[in-house]
């Protein structure tokens, strides 16, 4: 497999998305949407990744099956601890003190050096961001959206988190505190949100779907029954 | 694991210790005063791990609480709100002395 990076920058312009007279047709693609130019770290990022390959130093299914992994965690999981949180004190307890423990007690396995639980109260709303890059627990809600990773994201949540947060539709009163964690170094974070009123007779399936990806990041709040 | 240097409630300072490549201080909190929220433990440092040593010695990790108002010249939210985020050993000092 060729992959090396296309011929962008070798001074010829052969008219890019036409996607059928390609001088250079003889490559697999290197992505799904090979049709778009390379930015200088992707080819960099193929070149390294070839390279690789071609030493022996990883294989291409190792790769595969890294990426895979690394994209096997859902927010369901979160929302499973939650759930479980708001009808078990004694399991909220635990997921405060050792998230990670609290995930193992469910099944769910973490790759994380260290988990924290958040808890909004009625005086507190938290809100995660990395401004560095865009560390994220994966293990308990998958892969981050694309607002997490943008740039316009990290670096409003940390400098205007109630008007972020309102664009996302969520307005915090100035008599709530807001908390915003910095994802910057080792530790990974999961807020929890504050049960919604009239979930009182909701089992634990039932109350974990009303926690969306969003809510443990700090940016939505749990739907509430029968509303929106 | 060492002895944490600093404790829950101790006043710091965030250092600005010139460090180029992987360092995972940022910026905007640099030179800024806060308090330990709490002591994370000992972390190898992903200075070092960014360029494949991991033989160094594990690293104390705090999270330091600063007040938003602190942060950011002209803040509007509420006066308590605040911005955590975690700091390693070497990018601290106690606050009373002044910065390296």
């Amino acid at each position: 497999m060729n992959t090396e990076p296309h011929d962008h920058d070798d001074g010829h312009d052969d008219g890019h998305g036409d996607g059928h007279d390609h001088e250079h047709d003889d490559h697999a693609p290197t992505r799904e949407d090979d049709d778009i130019e390379l930015t200088e770290r992707e080819a960099t990022f193929l070149a390294l990744k070839s390279l690789l390959i071609e030493q022996g130093i990883v294989t291409a299914e190792e790769i595969r099956k890294r990426m895979e992994f690394n994209e096997r965690g859902s927010p369901h999981q979160a929302a499973r601890m939650i759930a479980k949180a708001w009808l078990d004190p004694h399991y909220k307890t635990r997921m405060i003190d050792d998230t990670k423990a609290a995930a193992a007690e469910l099944g769910i396995e973490t790759t994380e050096a260290e988990l924290v639980t958040l808890e909004n109260t009625p005086d507190r709303h938290n809100i995660v961001v990395c401004t560095l890059c865009s560390c994220y627990p994966r293990s308990l809600l998958g892969e981050p959206p694309a607002f997490y990773v943008s740039k316009a994201y990290r670096s409003r949540a940390v400098r205007e988190p109630r008007q972020v947060l309102k664009e996302f539709g969520v307005d915090i009163p100035q008599s709530v505190d807001i908390a915003v964690h910095d994802s910057n170094a080792d530790l990974r974070y999961v807020v929890m949100p504050m049960r919604p009123a009239g979930t009182d007779a909701m089992s634990e399936a039932e109350l974990a779907a009303l926690i969306s990806r969003d809510c443990v990041v700090g940016c939505a709040l749990p739907s509430e029954p029968g509303g929106n | 694991m060492s002895e944490p240097k600093y404790e829950t409630g101790d006043q710091v300072r965030i250092l600005d210790i010139g460090k180029p490549g992987h360092v995972r201080t940022p910026t905007y909190v640099r030179h800024k005063i806060g308090i330990i929220e709490r002591y994370c433990g000992d972390f190898v440092n992903p200075e070092d791990k960014a360029y494949g040593r991991w033989d160094g010695a594990p690293i104390a990790l705090y999270r330091v609480r600063l007040m938003q108002s602190d942060l950011w010249p002209g803040y509007t939210g509420a006066p308590n709100d605040v911005l955590e985020l975690e700091i390693y050993d070497h990018w601290l000092a106690p606050a009373g002395e002044e910065a390296a």
